[in-house]
C-alpha cells in the first residue's frame, strides 16, 4: 500500500483536469519495451561506461527491455534519497545497497529473492559465490541481493614522506615482522614531527563515521556489538584498550590528524591512509611513491575488514521479473570479470591475483594477493545492524566526548553502551 | 497591511467594504470594455440591466454574479496552490502522525496516538527543544540587534554608505549551502578563522567540535547570512520617520539616546514586529546550516527540532514519528506567531 497514493492521485487528477494537460494513462498497459532504472552511488565515468556497455549488450538479445538507466545518487545521502524515492512511490527497479543498510533492506521484504533466477540462469555458476561474501545478503536461506563488490580495507602508504622522515618502508617492516599498530603509530608520529604533514588518516571517519574505526579496533579483537547483534561491545576490555591506544595516538603522539583537521592522502597531505582498494584510481597521477599493504597487526595478530555493496531488485517493481533477469546477466561470470576492474567479485574462481591484475593495472599482483585475496578470505564485514542509521547516529553522539584531549575513555565507552544497549536488546 | 485594517473592528469593516467596491468597479470597467469591443449593443443591454441588478432575477448573470465569478477566477490559482501545497500536506502530516509507516516493507498501519505517546516519552526531546530554543533566542537577539545597529549607522548621508549597504546585504543573495560550506572551512580547527587568531597571538577553539562553540558558530553563520535582509527593512522604516520630530525633540533638549528610544523605536515598531516574526519563524526552520556544519553534534548540542525531524523520518525511517514531530513544530510556530501578533497592541505604535 502506498499512503501517498490516494490523496496525491486525487489532487493530481484534479490539477490535471483543471489545467487540461493530462498525459493519458500513467502506465501504458504492459506492452512495448519496458525501461529499467538502477540507482547507484558512483558517478565515475569509467564505471558508467562499463555499465552502459553491459546494458547495451543485454538489450541486443532482449528487445522487450527498453532503456536501462543507471541513476547516480551521491554517496553521502544515498540511502536517505533511495528511501525517499520509495516513500514517494518512485522506487527504482534495481538498486545498489550499502552494507550498513543491508540488514534493514534484506529483512524488510522489500527485495525480491534471487536464488531461483540466478540458479537457473545458463552458465551462471551460482555455487561459485563465496559463502562469506553472500552471508550479509541472506535471510532465511534466501539471497536478496548480489554482493557485487566485496572490497577489503588496506593501507596506502606515501613512501616518499616516510623516507623524508627517515622511516623504514612498509615492505621492509612486513619483512621484519614489525608491521604492527604500535610501530606504525610511531612512524606516523615521526612523520608529523619531521615534515609537518599529517600521519595516518582513517578515510571517511572524520570523527563522525565511526564504523570506519573497525579497521583499527579489529587488531584488538574488539567489536561494536556481538555476532548476534544483541550485546553492546563498546565497553569490552578489548575495545577500551583499542580506543585508549587510538586516543593517545591522536592527542598525545599526533600520529592521526585531530578532529576538525582535513588531510587528503591522495593529494600528498598525509603519510598513510586506510581505505578500500577501489580508491587506487585516485593515484593515477600521483606525484609521490606509494605502496598498498594490509592493515597492521594488532595485539591480537593479523586481521582484515571488508566493506560490501549489494545489488537487489525491488519486489514491488512492475518489471521485477525483467529486472531480476537483467541482474543475472549483469553479474554472470563474463560480466563479473569485467566489473572486477573496480569491484572485487564474490566469485571464488575469479579471486586470483592474475585475473584481478588484468583489470587493476595500478596494482601489482603481490599487492592484490596480500590485500585483496587474503583480505576477503578472513575479512570481517564493517559493523552493520537492523536500524543501523539510528544506532550509528546514537553512537556518534555518545562517542563525541571521546574526541577531546584528556577524555576518560572507559567512561565514554560505558556511556555508549548505556545509550545503545536498549536499542540492541529490542 | 490589509490584515491590520481588517483587525480594526468598526472602521475595518468599512475599509474592507470600500475595497470590495473598488474591486467591483474595476471589474465593471473591465467587462464593460470587453462588451464594448464585442459590439455596442452589449453595452446598452448591460447599462439597462445594471441598476436593477439586485431585484431583477430575470437573467442569471447579474453584474454582481459576474463580478464574483471574475474575482473567484482571479484568486483561483493562488487558492488552488494553497490547497494543494499547503493545506493538503498539512492534513496528510496529521494523518501520517497517526500511523506507523514502514517504507521498506511497504506497510502503513493505523496506530492511533502511539506516536504522540512516544513524543511525550522521548528522552531526547528535552535536549532537542532546549537546543532549538537556544538557537532561536540567540539568532533573534543577535540578528535584530545587529540589523538595527547597522541600519542606524548606514542611515546617514555619508560617502560610501551605499557601498557598505551592498556589502552587508550581499550574503542574502548568496546560495545558502555555498555560504555554509565556505564557513565550514573557515571554522575548522586549522581553518581561516583560527589562522587569523593565531596571527593575533590567540589560540582559537575547535569551533564546530566544542559543545558551546558549535551552537555559537551555527548562530553566527546564520546571522551574518541574513542580517542584511532585516537591515534593509529597518533602513526603509528609518527613512519613513519624519525629520521634524527629531528637530522638535532636539529643541526640547532630548539627547541622542532619548531621541532613539522615544521617537525612532516607536515609529519603526511595526517593522520590528514584522522582522521579529519573520526571524523567529525562520530560526525554527533552520536546517541546511546544521546539516552541513555539525550534523547535530557534538553530542546532541546542535540537533534542533527540524534536524531531529529529518533524522527520524528520512534517516531512521520513522516516518510516522517524523510527522508527529512536524505537528509539534507547526504548533510551536503557530503559537509563537499568535503570541507575537497579540502582543503588538502593547508595544507597536499605531495599533489600538
Amino acid at each position: 500500500m502506498r499512503p501517498f497514493g490516494k490523496p496525491a492521485a486525487v489532487a493530481l487528477a484534479a490539477l490535471l483536469t483543471l489545467t487540461a494537460c493530462g498525459g493519458g494513462e500513467a502506465t501504458p498497459a504492459a506492452q512495448g519495451p519496458q525501461p529499467l532504472r538502477m540507482t547507484i552511488w558512483t558517478s565515475n565515468e569509467a564505471h558508467l561506461k562499463l555499465f552502459n556497455e553491459i546494458a547495451a549488450e543485454y538489450k541486443k538479445t532482449h528487445p522487450d527491455v527498453g532503456e536501462i538507466k543507471f541513476d547516480p545518487i551521491p554517496f553521502e545521502s544515498y540511502t536517505t534519497t533511495l528511501t525517499t524515492q520509495i516513500a514517494g512511490g518512485n522506487a527504482p527497479d534495481l538498486a545498489w545497497i550499502l552494507e550498513s543498510s543491508a540488514p534493514d533492506f534484506v529483512s524488510s521484504g522489500a527485495l525480491a529473492p534471487l536464488d531461483e533466477t540466478l540458479g537457473k540462469a545458463q552458465g551462471y555458476e551460482f555455487g561459485d559465490l563465496t559463502p562469506s561474501a553472500v552471508k550479509l545478503w541472506q535471510a532465511e536461506g534466501k539471497l536478496y541481493a548480489y554482493p557485487f563488490s566485496t572490497s577489503p580495507f588496506g593501507v596506502f602508504v606515501n613512501t616518499d614522506l616516510l623516507k623524508k622522515a627517515g622511516q623504514k618502508t612498509p615492505a621492509e617492516m612486513i619483512e621484519d615482522g614489525t608491521w604492527t599498530w604500535e610501530k606504525v603509530a610511531a612512524q606516523n608520529a615521526a612523520v608529523e614531527a619531521e615534515t609537518g604533514k599529517a600521519g595516518m588518516v582513517v578515510r571517511d571517519f572524520d570523527y563522525k563515521g565511526w564504523d570506519n574505526l573497525a579497521t583499527v579496533w579489529g587488531g584488538w579483537g574488539a567489536q561494536a556489538w556481538s555476532e548476534d547483534g544483541k550485546t553492546c561491545g563498546f565497553d569490552s576490555p578489548e575495545m577500551v584498550e583499542a580506543m585508549t591506544f587510538l586516543h593517545k595516538s591522536i592527542f598525545t603522539d599526533k600520529a592521526f590528524p585531530g578532529p576538525g583537521t582535513t588531510a587528503d592522502f591522495f593529494a600528498g597531505d598525509s603519510a598513510m591512509t586506510i581505505t578500500q582498494i577501489s580508491r587506487a584510481s585516485l593515484l593515477q597521477d600521483a606525484k609521490f611513491g606509494w605502496d598498498l599493504v594490509p592493515l597492521p597487526a594488532g595485539p591480537k595478530g593479523e586481521y582484515s575488514v571488508i566493506g560490501q555493496a549489494g545489488l537487489g531488485v525491488f519486489k514491488k517493481s512492475a518489471n521485477a521479473a525483467a529486472a531480476t533477469d537483467f541482474l543475472a546477466f549483469f553479474t554472470n561470470p563474463a560480466n563479473s570479470a569485467k566489473l572486477a576492474a573496480y569491484f572485487p567479485p564474490p566469485r571464488a574462481s575469479q579471486l586470483t591475483a592474475d585475473t584481478m591484475a588484468k583489470s587493476n593495472p595500478l596494482l601489482k599482483p603481490g599487492q592484490l594477493q596480500k590485500v585483496v585475496i587474503g583480505g576477503i578470505e578472513k575479512g570481517v564485514v564493517k559493523p552493520n545492524h537492523t536500524g543501523q542509521a539510528e544506532l550509528s547516529q546514537t553512537v556518534r553522539a555518545a562517542l563525541d566526548p571521546l574526541w577531546q584531549p584528556g577524555a576518560d575513555v572507559k567512561a565514554v565507552l560505558d556511556g555508549v553502551c548505556a545509550k545503545i544497549q536498549p536499542m540492541l536488546g529490542a | 497591511m490589509t490584515g491590520r485594517a481588517a483587525a480594526r473592528p468598526a472602521p475595518g469593516g468599512r475599509v474592507a467594504g470600500s475595497g470590495d467596491r473598488a474591486a467591483g468597479s474595476t471589474g465593471n470597467t473591465g467587462s464593460a470594455g470587453s462588451a464594448e469591443s464585442a459590439g455596442g449593443g452589449g453595452r446598452i443591454r448591460r447599462a439597462r440591466r445594471a441598476p436593477g441588478g439586485g431585484g431583477g432575477g430575470r437573467a442569471f448573470w447579474t453584474v454582481r454574479r459576474r463580478d464574483n465569478l471574475v474575482g473567484y477566477l482571479l484568486v483561483a490559482p493562488q487558492l488552488l496552490g494553497s490547497l494543494l501545497f499547503v493545506l493538503l500536506p498539512l492534513g496528510l502530516v496529521l494523518w501520517y502522525s497517526l500511523h506507523e509507516w514502514n517504507v521498506l516493507a511497504g506497510t502503513f498501519e493505523f496506530v492511533g496516538g502511539e506516536n504522540y505517546d512516544r513524543l511525550l516519552a522521548d528522552p531526547n526531546l528535552g535536549e532537542v527543544l532546549g537546543g532549538t530554543a537556544l538557537f532561536s533566542v540567540g539568532l533573534v537577539v543577535l540578528n535584530l540587534g545587529l540589523a538595527l545597529v547597522l541600519a542606524v549607522l548606514l542611515n546617514q548621508r555619508l560617502r560610501g554608505t551605499t557601498f557598505f549597504r551592498t556589502v552587508f546585504f550581499s550574503p542574502v543573495v548568496v546560495s545558502l549551502v555555498a555560504w555554509t560550506i565556505v564557513w565550514q572551512f573557515l571554522l575548522q580547527d586549522d581553518g581561516g578563522l583560527n589562522g587569523l587568531l593565531a596571527v593575533a597571538g590567540a589560540d582559537g577553539p575547535n569551533w564546530l567540535r566544542g559543545e558551546g562553540t558549535a551552537m555559537l558558530s551555527v548562530v553566527v553563520v546564520q546571522v551574518l547570512k541574513n542580517v542584511g535582509l532585516n537591515m534593509v527593512l529597518f533602513l526603509a522604516a528609518l527613512q519613513g520617520v519624519p525629520a521634524q520630530l527629531y528637530e522638535a525633540a532636539e529643541l526640547d533638549g532630548a539627547g541622542a539616546w532619548t531621541r532613539f528610544a522615544r521617537i525612532t523605536v516607536p515609529l519603526i515598531s511595526p517593522t520590528i514586529l514584522l522582522t521579529s516574526i519573520i526571524t523567529v519563524v525562520g530560526s525554527l526552520q533552520v536546517f541546511a546550516q546544521i546539516a552541513v556544519l555539525t550534523q547535530g553534534g557534538p553530542g546532541m548540542s546542535t540537533t534542533v527540532l527540524v534536524y531531529y525531524l529529518y533524522q527520524q523520518a528520512f534517516q531512521f525511517h520513522h516516518f510516522g514519528y517524523g510527522a508527529t514531530l512536524s505537528v509539534l513544530l507547526f504548533a510551536i510556530v503557530a503559537l509563537l506567531t499568535v503570541v507575537q501578533w497579540r502582543m503588538r497592541r502593547r508595544w507597536v505604535f499605531n495599533e489600538t
